[in-house]
């Protein structure tokens, strides 16, 4: 009982330590974003910057604050979301399933060594023009783009996730006998799963900056063209809105793949590490 | 356990040098070949409109890039892009490393780099097209500010986390704060820094295609949406295979930059693995 409480004790006043400092983070980070808008607004109330280049940060929110009631607004994020999550599909499943087939097969991964690492670094957005010619100005265009983009990220990682299983775990599972499957599930998943959360997070926030890109260039609607058109027809103050709405999204994405990075890897030491620290 | 299986395990047969050499050659250039041959088979066999084959590819590749396109259209791209990758570099660091040691920037400011972090960095070409106007001023900005964020808040983490242990140390054998930087803070930091840069190149890279695809009137984005919309077939794809050696290149020099810089943290995982 003494003892429990005298470890209970410590732990306590941490806890207390960290709410407050937790505190004093949320307050200068509001701050930050208080002063960030402040500055904004003085700049384009000074007219350092004309009202075409730079909107006061007061319009550009009530302008956003309108969109948000236009059901058309929603039916682009819709779409963009609709692309992201299409091309994040495919992309994972032929990541898992190519790179674990590559990274199982020594003789396969040697062989595509060099294809990888020439195919890898070639920048999806130069596969547009193509993409525009082969299907036109429609969804599947720019989901070549996205997959593209995002498969290397999944791959990838699978491919060093499933080459880091540990050598005494593969001779412990081989003598006792554990079938194929049996050893694809408890030896090949649990040391390739950190890879895959890293590989799927990076490949989500990937496939939002390309859907938004290929919208862009390539002219299937959402919020890319949305702003793409704004800026033709100089409505500069929507072009600033859909601008926060991307980062507000990019934002939401990453936490939620962090949120599930966390969630799938409770059991692992890098995130049990943190939470006992 | 280690020790034991080291000590018992004979050293295999090595076949000789050449033959080693020579598989390894094989085993590097043997997929890409045997692709190229059924892209080249397939492109005589049947034709199609937008796959055309390698060799007419190859053709296109010598007649529209070798020449006064180079001087008119790459070099300027590439000029731009070095530039804008060693600003973004050198902001991200210096930036980062001042956030990272100074408690309250970090949390008056970490809300608002997650934010821009997100932003995806496209949307920012109209954005700056209406501050700067269509300038090459603005052409590197947009593709420092799209591609800044990878190091900068990957500085910030590594600066972050430097060992405490070591950062003590050197605070009893009383460095200044200069040493305590280069020869602490920095090096632990590298690691992060490096895996930073690394996505850095390829936001830069996009960034510099994206950039010279809306409002611009020259350069390898320009060119190979230009062949694209007029139907240049064996051109565009000679523009992809450009911007694809480019990629190549770009991720080449970043692997030996990076083995130079961290060759002592390679070092050390080796020992660990052992």
């Amino acid at each position: 009982m003494t003892t429990a409480s005298a470890i209970g004790a410590p732990a306590r006043a941490r806890r207390r330590g960290r709410g407050a400092s937790a505190a004093r983070k949320a307050g200068l980070g509001a701050l930050g974003i208080v002063l960030f808008l402040a500055g904004w607004q003085l700049l384009a109330i000074t007219r350092v910057l004309p009202p075409s280049s730079l909107p006061s940060a007061t319009d550009t929110l009530a302008t956003l604050g309108g969109m948000l009631q236009d059901l058309e607004f929603w039916r682009n994020v819709g779409r963009t979301m609709t692309a992201w999550a299409i091309g994040l599909a495919i992309a994972t499943v032929l990541g898992v399933v190519l790179g674990g087939f590559v990274g199982l097969i020594p003789v396969l991964r040697r062989a595509t060594h060099t294809t990888v690492e020439f195919l890898r670094p070639i920048p999806s957005v130069a596969l547009i023009p193509l993409a525009i010619l082969a299907f036109g100005i429609q969804l599947q265009a720019a989901l070549v783009i996205i997959v593209f983009a995002s498969f290397w990220q999944v791959f990838v990682q699978v491919l060093y996730g499933v080459a880091d299983i540990d050598t005494v775990a593969r001779d412990t599972a081989r003598s006792y006998g554990l079938s194929g499957a049996e050893r694809l599930r408890w030896l090949v998943l649990p040391t390739a799963l950190p890879y895959l959360m890293t590989g799927l997070r990076l490949a989500a926030s990937v496939a939002l900056i390309l859907a938004i890109t290929a919208e862009m260039t390539i002219g299937n609607p959402g919020l890319g063209r949305v702003i793409f058109q704004a800026y033709n027809i100089g409505n500069i103050t929507t072009v600033y809105a859909i601008v926060i709405v991307t980062g507000l999204l990019g934002l939401v994405v990453n936490l939620v793949f962090r949120f599930i990075e966390r969630r799938a890897l409770a059991w692992h030491q890098s995130v049990r590490g943190e939470e006992a620290l | 356990m280690t020790l034991y299986t080291s000590t018992v395990r004979r050293p295999p047969q090595r076949p000789n040098l050449w033959a080693r050499m020579g598989s390894s050659i094989l085993y590097a250039i043997g997929v890409p070949v045997l692709l190229l041959v059924i892209w080249g088979v397939w492109g005589t066999i049947a034709p199609a409109k937008f796959f055309p084959s390698p060799l007419t590819i190859a053709e296109a590749f010598v007649d529209t890039w070798i020449g006064p396109a180079f001087v008119t259209d790459v070099l300027p791209s590439l000029a731009r892009l070095a530039a804008a990758i060693v600003l973004a570099v050198v902001i991200g660091i210096a930036a980062g490393t001042l956030i990272g040691l100074t408690r309250w920037l970090r949390e008056l400011l970490e809300p608002l780099l997650e934010f821009f972090r997100a932003i995806p960095p496209p949307v920012l070409i109209p954005v700056f097209v209406a501050l700067l106007g269509v300038t090459d001023q603005m052409k590197v900005i947009v593709i420092v500010f799209g591609s800044l964020w990878p190091v900068l808040l990957n500085t910030v983490e590594g600066v972050r986390s430097t060992d405490s242990v070591m950062t003590e140390t050197a605070r009893s054998f009383a460095l200044t704060p200069t040493e305590r930087l280069f020869s602490l803070v920095l090096p632990a930091a590298s690691p992060r820094i490096m895996a930073g840069v690394r996505q850095t190149l390829s936001v830069a890279l996009i960034m510099m295609v994206i950039s010279e695809m809306f409002y611009s009137s020259s350069g390898l984005g320009f060119q190979v949406a230009y062949f694209q919309r007029n139907y240049l077939i064996a051109q565009m794809w000679s523009g992809i295979v450009l911007l694809g050696l480019i990629g190549v290149l770009l991720a080449v020099v970043f692997t030996i930059v990076e083995r130079r810089v961290l060759r002592w943290y390679h070092g050390i995982k080796e020992v660990e693995r052992a």
